[in-house]
């Protein structure tokens, strides 16, 4: 029991305990409309770590995913403009989206060798041009209820749980895919092996383009779906997916991800994206302001990475 | 380790050093806007963008030139919808006049350093005749305009400068009038002694801070509980979630202020999502805000900075080149207020939801498709 | 041990991408009928729109040239501008006092980025993305407006001129200039490339890899906290957001890595920096120039960074193989 309790990823530990803190301060998060609306409020930046982490454990960074998170928002309206029948294709349409740009980010950084953390700046910096002049700077369009439904909607009066949000039952969905993608595939060993030593890779078969792509479009896409639940939360706004990029990475960082190539898991992402949220919310019911959680966030991170590579150099992996 | 705390602990000495802030709340303005609310604007009330308050007028005589102009335009930046219904409705206003020959833009996408390296090009251009600008912050921007009255007749619109050599500022009646507007109904109209919370874009715009000065003055006065004031970014889903937030904490809220409207819809779905009822959230004229309002039946109210002032610089600056005496040093235009009475004249839901209602481009070419309507 | 000085071709490519931006901005400005841009005055005052982008990105080469980054340049920016027109508050006297002050600040934080990155092993992105979040916090904690004023004396830093060139422009050229010798003629320089290039190697001929990474850190922020003064002379005032605003932190990245410093460490150096300073201000003026719409703009800058590493990373690619 205590080896197998020592090689537990610590982010569950204090998930638990900043749970039990919040839970202790406020009682109304133990009631399901508290954790379900927490777990609402964590969808999207959970999805957004998860895709995130197939970005880093193939070695790069996805800088592009707020961007893209933005555009898919602003972009939806648009196009709908309320047209509720108009929601299925215009989903597709986003989805679509989605794929291109990983695609063009996994093929600049393959063929351009462009460090992809300059590929996907540009990108993101393209992205949000593109957002700006399609809109002409000021949201237009509506979004109608059905798009809406998937962020902001609750599903009442079941047994035992009372309410359940769709967004939590989109990120359940979602991350589960991607943990049987990366964990249950032999494209999870590939992409390890490929964020591992990428020459190593290549010599023992793995085709590091297409990881690379299936990666990248893995990221493009999870952030359209995150736009689609934030969009569905709030609205359209022109600015909905500022920072949010590096909000996933620190979740993934969070989690236990190496940066330039690891063995992050999805599951450990996710806890990562959730011990974020709760910390944002445990701030807030002792009630410190915004800049108290910028600095929060800062201290976790760099913690975060010291006591993983702490852990790392003591079992000597 | 020892220095890493040591760095920090210095830091934060460091910045925890007195800050001396802008004077935001100005007794003295605040009682002069006040007055004007009151009072009756000269000049025809169907063209609100040409009326003023008072009777002081700038001498522009020295200005006088011929035509056709080439009119020049330092613009802040286009980075929020109010400011694309403005930079909109001006570029229509350019189009109505042949005496205009050329209209020369630059656009400082929200910085500062960018819009006086901007000023700076336009002046060496050498060939603007009159300089219209919208700073981006009052006290950044002082030098630059300063140094562009002395080649040429500049005009300042939306946010001030720190200096009066500009021949005119155009503004509405101003930023403490809207918290004044606001505040008032939040005084007369919550329930007595409730919570109320004030949701901010961003800090340090004047025109932002003296409506927050303004409101926060009613309110205290009349006992109502501040329990925060947050900045938004004029984003909806942090406006949301910072609602929820508050609601969370166990606030009674009886009123929300807002100093914008973009996110007013945004704080009311926080409460219909938690299955509460609506209290005042207040608002501005985007059609959003509206539509809604009008759909679940607030009480509520909707100031306005009207974004009709985008007309006025254009047809100051040929005033000017005309030798027209023109208000100056100041020339504050009406500034209405959308209430129950009147919500249905503003009420258009064929134009995008974050369309500014008190835009006076209705009649202009153009209409309504150039604003994104249809 | 050999050291590796940096290569003609390096300083060439970004000057061949320095000259075709000239020659549009040439181009453009005949074409639409505007040559009362092309006056030397004008294009003396090019680089002149870019002195604070410029002073971070000096910075940020020595960062970048030791194969690490550094992404709290912006909020430290805002922090340097904030604290000294604070300090200042229009007290002539109190200028140096609050010049010292800030470039403290600059050491320390560049000493505690250079020892987390090497103590503790944190990745430098993450290290220093983290410290960017603390000084902003701290930022908005403090202060949430203009702060202070800078007397009319320390105006003349960013205003003033000497025989018609401004001393801004001066500084920012002695200033490459020196960062230039540094790296070329000293020893402290020239191990700058090497811990870049191959730090294994670096350590193993006996090299204290540690020291270098921190000098590098140290260099980067006080550059800086330097840009900092710079702006809180600009606008007669520092506000808690000019740095963020100004998106110092990626455009200092980005000009650095179109001057042909590579972001793998080691190659490159400060005069491509200052021409990738000059594309970036040459790019906005054909645009001004132009009347490109500014979101339009947005698109063509994300592009043109991507070329731009596109052409170096095939180039070297090249050269490689």
């Amino acid at each position: 029991m205590m080896p197998r309790l020592k090689q537990m990823n610590p982010v569950f530990l204090v998930l638990i305990l900043l749970f039990a803190a919040i839970a202790i301060l406020s009682p109304y998060f133990l009631q399901p409309a508290g954790y379900m609306n927490f777990l609402k409020r964590a969808a999207p930046i959970a999805i957004l770590a998860v895709g995130q982490l197939y970005v880093i454990n193939s070695g790069g960074f996805d800088l592009s995913a707020g961007a893209l998170v933005t555009l898919t928002v602003i972009g939806s309206s648009i196009l709908l403009d309320g047209d509720a029948s108009a929601t299925w294709w215009v989903i597709i349409v986003m989805l679509g989206a989605g794929v291109i740009v990983g695609v063009a980010n996994a093929l600049v950084v393959s063929w351009l060798k462009v460090p992809s953390i300059i590929a996907t700046l540009g990108m993101m910096i393209t992205l949000s041009g593109i957002a700006l002049t399609w809109s002409g700077g000021a949201p237009r369009g509506y979004l109608p209820e059905n798009f809406r439904f998937f962020g902001r909607y609750l599903i009442k009066d079941l047994p035992l749980i009372k309410i359940l949000p769709v967004a939590v039952i989109v990120m359940v969905v979602v991350c589960a895919a991607m943990w049987w993608l990366m964990h249950r595939t032999n494209y999870g060993k590939r992409l390890v092996a490929m964020g591992d030593n990428p020459k190593a890779a290549m010599l023992a078969g793995v085709p590091l383009t297409e990881t690379r792509i299936v990666a990248f479009v893995m990221s493009s896409v999870s952030a359209v779906i995150a736009g689609i639940l934030l969009g569905g939360f709030a609205g359209v706004s022109t600015d909905v997916g500022v920072g949010l990029e590096l909000q996933a990475i620190t979740a993934a960082v969070i989690g236990g991800a190496q940066l330039l190539g690891g063995r992050g898991t999805v599951g450990a992402t996710i806890a990562g994206a959730l011990v974020l949220q709760a910390m944002f919310t445990l701030l807030n019911i002792l009630g410190f302001p915004k800049p108290v959680r910028d600095v929060v966030q800062g201290l976790i991170l760099i913690s975060a990475v010291v006591i993983a590579g702490y852990r790392r150099r003591r079992s000597g992996g | 380790m020892i220095n890493k705390f040591t760095a920090t602990a210095l830091t934060t000495l460091a910045l925890a050093l007195p800050a001396q802030a802008q004077n935001f709340d100005d007794p003295v303005e605040f009682a002069k806007q006040k007055d004007m609310l009151g009072a009756a604007a000269n000049g025809d009330a169907s063209t609100p963008w040409l009326q003023h308050y008072g009777d002081v007028m700038a001498d522009t005589s020295g200005f006088k030139k011929d035509g056709p102009h080439t009119i020049c335009f330092s613009n802040a930046g286009v980075n929020n919808p109010w400011r694309v219904v403005g930079w909109n409705t001006m570029q229509a206003e350019v189009e109505q006049h042949d005496s205009i020959a050329e209209f020369v833009v630059t656009d400082a996408e929200g910085s500062d350093d960018k819009q006086i390296a901007d000023i700076e090009d336009l002046l060496a251009g050498g060939t603007c005749d009159a300089l219209i600008v919208s700073p981006n912050t009052t006290a950044a921007l002082t030098p630059a305009v300063e140094m562009a009255c002395e080649q040429l007749p500049v005009i300042v619109f939306d946010r001030g400068v720190n200096t009066d050599c500009p021949v005119t500022f155009i503004k509405p009646v101003g930023g403490y009038g809207f918290g004044i507007q606001s505040g008032e109904f939040i005084a007369a109209n919550a329930p007595e002694g409730s919570d109320v919370l004030m949701l901010r874009i961003l800090p340090g715009v004047d025109v932002l801070e003296t409506r927050y000065s303004a409101a926060k003055r009613i309110l205290d006065e009349a006992g109502l509980n501040i329990v925060g004031a947050e900045f938004t970014d004029g984003d909806r889903a942090k406006t949301k979630a910072i609602v929820e937030d508050y609601i969370q904490r166990g606030n009674q809220l009886g009123a929300v202020w807002m100093d914008a409207g973009a996110t007013s819809v945004a704080a009311i779905e926080a409460f219909e999502d938690m299955g509460l009822d609506v209290p005042i959230v207040t608002g501005e004229d985007q059609q959003d805000f509206l539509q809604k309002w009008q759909e679940i039946g607030m009480n509520t109210i909707a100031p306005t900075y009207p974004t009709y002032q985008w007309r006025t610089p254009i047809l100051a600056a040929l005033k000017i080149l005309d030798g027209e005496a023109i208000p100056g040093p100041e020339w504050n235009l009406p500034q209405p207020a959308i209430t129950n009475d009147n919500l249905a004249d503003f009420v258009n839901p064929a134009m995008p939801p974050l369309h500014y209602a008190a835009c006076g481009c209705d009649e202009m070419p153009g209409y309504p498709e150039r604003w994104g309507g249809k | 041990m050999k050291v590796p000085k940096p290569k003609n071709m390096t300083a060439l490519a970004p000057f061949l991408l320095l000259l075709a931006a000239v020659v549009i901005y040439v181009g453009v400005a005949i074409a639409t009928g505007q040559t009362q841009y092309l006056t030397a005055e004008n294009l003396l005052g090019l680089l002149g729109r870019s002195i604070a982008l410029g002073i971070t990105a000096i910075g940020q080469t020595f960062a970048i040239l030791i194969a690490s980054i550094d992404l709290s340049v912006a909020n430290l920016i805002s922090v340097s501008a904030v604290l000294a027109s604070s300090i200042m508050s229009g007290d002539p006297s109190m200028m140096l006092p609050a010049v010292a002050a800030v470039l403290a600040v600059g050491v320390v934080v560049g000493l505690i980025n250079g020892l987390v990155i090497t103590q503790f092993e944190v990745n430098p992105l993450i290290a220093t993305l983290g410290m960017a979040l603390i000084l902003q916090g701290l930022l908005s904690a403090t202060f949430n407006n203009f702060a202070g004023e800078v007397p009319e004396a320390f105006q003349v830093f960013a205003y003033g001129q000497v025989g018609g060139i401004s001393i801004s422009l001066i500084f920012l050229i002695g200033l490459t200039i020196a960062a230039w010798v540094f790296l070329r003629f000293t020893k402290p320089g020239s191990n700058i490339y090497s811990v870049g290039g191959n730090p294994d190697a670096a350590k193993l001929a006996g090299m204290r890899t540690t020291r270098v990474v921190i000098m590098a850190h140290v260099i980067c922020s006080v550059c800086a906290t330097i840009a900092g003064l710079y702006l809180a002379s600009r606008l007669r005032s520092g506000a808690p957001w000019i740095g963020r605003d100004g998106v110092y932190d990626l455009e200092s990245i980005a000009v650095v890595v179109i001057g042909g410093t590579a972001l793998s460490g080691g190659r490159g150096g400060v005069w491509g920096t200052l021409m990738g300073v000059m594309i970036f201000s040459l790019i906005d003026s054909i645009f001004n120039i132009a009347g490109v719409d500014a979101f339009a703009k947005q698109i063509l800058r994300g592009v043109i960074i991507v070329a731009a590493v596109a052409v170096y990373a095939m180039r070297s690619r090249r050269i490689e193989a």
